[in-house]
């Protein structure tokens, strides 16, 4: 038997991972800032304006972005859950719990901008597009995951209930999303369709992409720094954090 | 066979027994709902066309929110004494005994509702064959409502500010329930078919049925840990 190149199980444990995840931030939060950066010159001054829609469409390459990120991180965070549940390991418990505040954002950024991109385009703040309401349930599932969370004390419990919720949730997220969208087919009131947008100019592909893994590293850089956060906190105790750590 | 029924009928047949002694809780579930549907009425006022249009929604929300009001009552009070920690413990499968509970739960504050449920429909002017689909709608969705809550009510067992948490996570599951039991009055009353609807919410009752009391035994685990 070869010993594996990279002991990937090394890093399950809390004490190992505080100082990996340290030495990863600084990396992480450089990439966000330059991605970022190339991201918004190309949506603002690369990008050309639309045809249809003016200098207002500009605020899609955050929107795209933002909501690809809420959804993406649920599914993160679910498997982090089932990794809780499987293996029972503290460190998956923390990364779950540490994703959600970054997906809750996303997801309410995802709505806010979708809202100020509506008003001028669609005439109106808000429509029951079967997108739209189910971007507004996922915000809900995240705050319903950081309320349980956040109301159970003791912390294993408060891990192992979460991950049974975000599992759920994963599983109903298609369910919701299938319904709520046969909800509005069959309701065809003011229904405006997003999907019947035009073919994209390919700068406009790249703005998204780049501000898509700008938000990507972000978001790896704020979980990493949140799970520093807890680990410290719940292992407050040990002897490794008080000699390695906190120095 | 009897591994599974004995274990089962018991489990229901206590649940249902101490519903009956305290026949208040179970009436006071059944009154909010027929309250709550009846106040609507008197907020967007008497149109009898219009309500008939909002009568599917405002039935299924009032059922909604007057199962959540029961739900905690589900674990709570065999939790305090201690009733549950035995059923976890005992030889008999506790999945089994926590179907039964779910299923006692079905039948104290599911059942009225859907008898309830035709009778609030005249009051919105539905047709009798619309309260026919009505009360089927219910019929195959109120269970549903039952098991997705159960697993709410273990998560929640004994946590702090149960109540208001449980509403927070168990509504926005409850959408499909909603969308396709309402739908299925609503597209009655367009004078559609109903099949769609009703065999989805068969579907998520099947689907409910397998899943919930394996979740939600899962979920007590945690809690009684």
């Amino acid at each position: 038997m070869n010993a594996p190149l990279i002991n990937w199980y090394k890093f399950s444990s809390p004490a190992t991972f505080y100082p990996l995840a340290g030495k990863l931030i600084p990396w992480f939060a450089a990439a966000t800032i330059l991605l970022a950066a190339v991201g918004l010159w190309i949506s603002f001054f690369v990008a050309p304006t639309d045809a249809q829609q003016g200098e207002g469409y500009r605020i899609i390459f955050v929107h795209v972005a933002a909501s690809w990120m809420s959804m993406f991180i649920y599914c993160v965070m679910a498997f982090w859950s089932a990794m809780c549940l499987s293996f029972n390991t503290r460190l998956s418990g923390m990364m779950a719990s540490a994703l959600a505040p970054t997906g809750a954002m996303f997801a309410f950024l995802s709505l806010l901008t979708g809202s100020l991109w509506g008003k001028p385009m669609w005439g109106a703040w808000w429509v029951w597009d079967a997108r739209l309401t189910s971007q507004l349930i996922l915000f809900f599932l995240y705050l319903g995951f950081m309320a349980l969370q956040s109301a159970i004390d003791d912390p294993r419990r408060a891990d192992k209930a979460g991950a049974i919720l975000s599992l759920v949730g994963v599983i109903n997220v298609p369910i919701i999303y299938f319904s709520v969208q046969w909800w509005n087919t069959l309701h065809q009131g003011a229904s405006v369709s997003m999907t019947k947008s035009p073919s994209m100019a390919q700068t406009m592909l790249w703005g998204m992409l780049i501000m898509a893994l700008a938000f990507w590293a972000y978001s790896i850089t704020m979980a990493l720094l949140r799970v520093r956060c807890i680990i410290l906190e719940r292992e407050m105790t040990n002897e490794w954090v008080k000699k390695n750590a906190l120095e | 066979m009897s591994a599974f029924f004995v274990p089962f009928k018991q489990s229901v047949q206590r649940d249902l027994l101490l519903a009956a002694r305290h026949k208040t809780e179970l009436i006071t579930a059944l009154f909010f709902f027929v309250i709550v549907v009846n106040l609507l009425p008197l907020g967007v006022g008497p149109d009898p066309e219009l309500l008939r249009k909002i009568a599917p929604g405002i039935l299924w929300i009032g059922a909604l929110l007057a199962t959540l009001l029961g739900l905690q009552r589900m674990f709570a009070p065999d939790h305090a004494d201690g009733t549950l920690e035995q059923m976890a413990l005992s030889p008999q499968s506790f999945t089994v005994l926590v179907a039964g509970k779910i299923t006692a739960h079905w039948l104290v504050a599911g059942v009225p509702v859907v008898l309830m449920a035709p009778l609030l429909g005249l009051q919105f002017d539905l047709s009798a064959r619309s309260l026919w689909v009505l009360t089927l709608s219910f019929l195959l969705g109120r269970p549903v409502l039952s098991l997705i809550g159960s697993v709410g009510a273990a998560l929640t067992l004994g946590v702090r500010g149960g109540g208001v948490l449980l509403s927070l996570l168990i509504l926005p599951l409850y959408i499909p329930a909603l969308i396709f039991g309402a739908g299925a009055v609503e597209a009655d009353l367009a004078g559609l078919s109903i099949e769609g609807h009703m065999s989805l919410l068969a579907a998520l009752a099947v689907l409910s049925a397998f899943f919930g009391p394996w979740v939600t035994t899962f979920a007590l685990r945690i809690a009684l840990e």
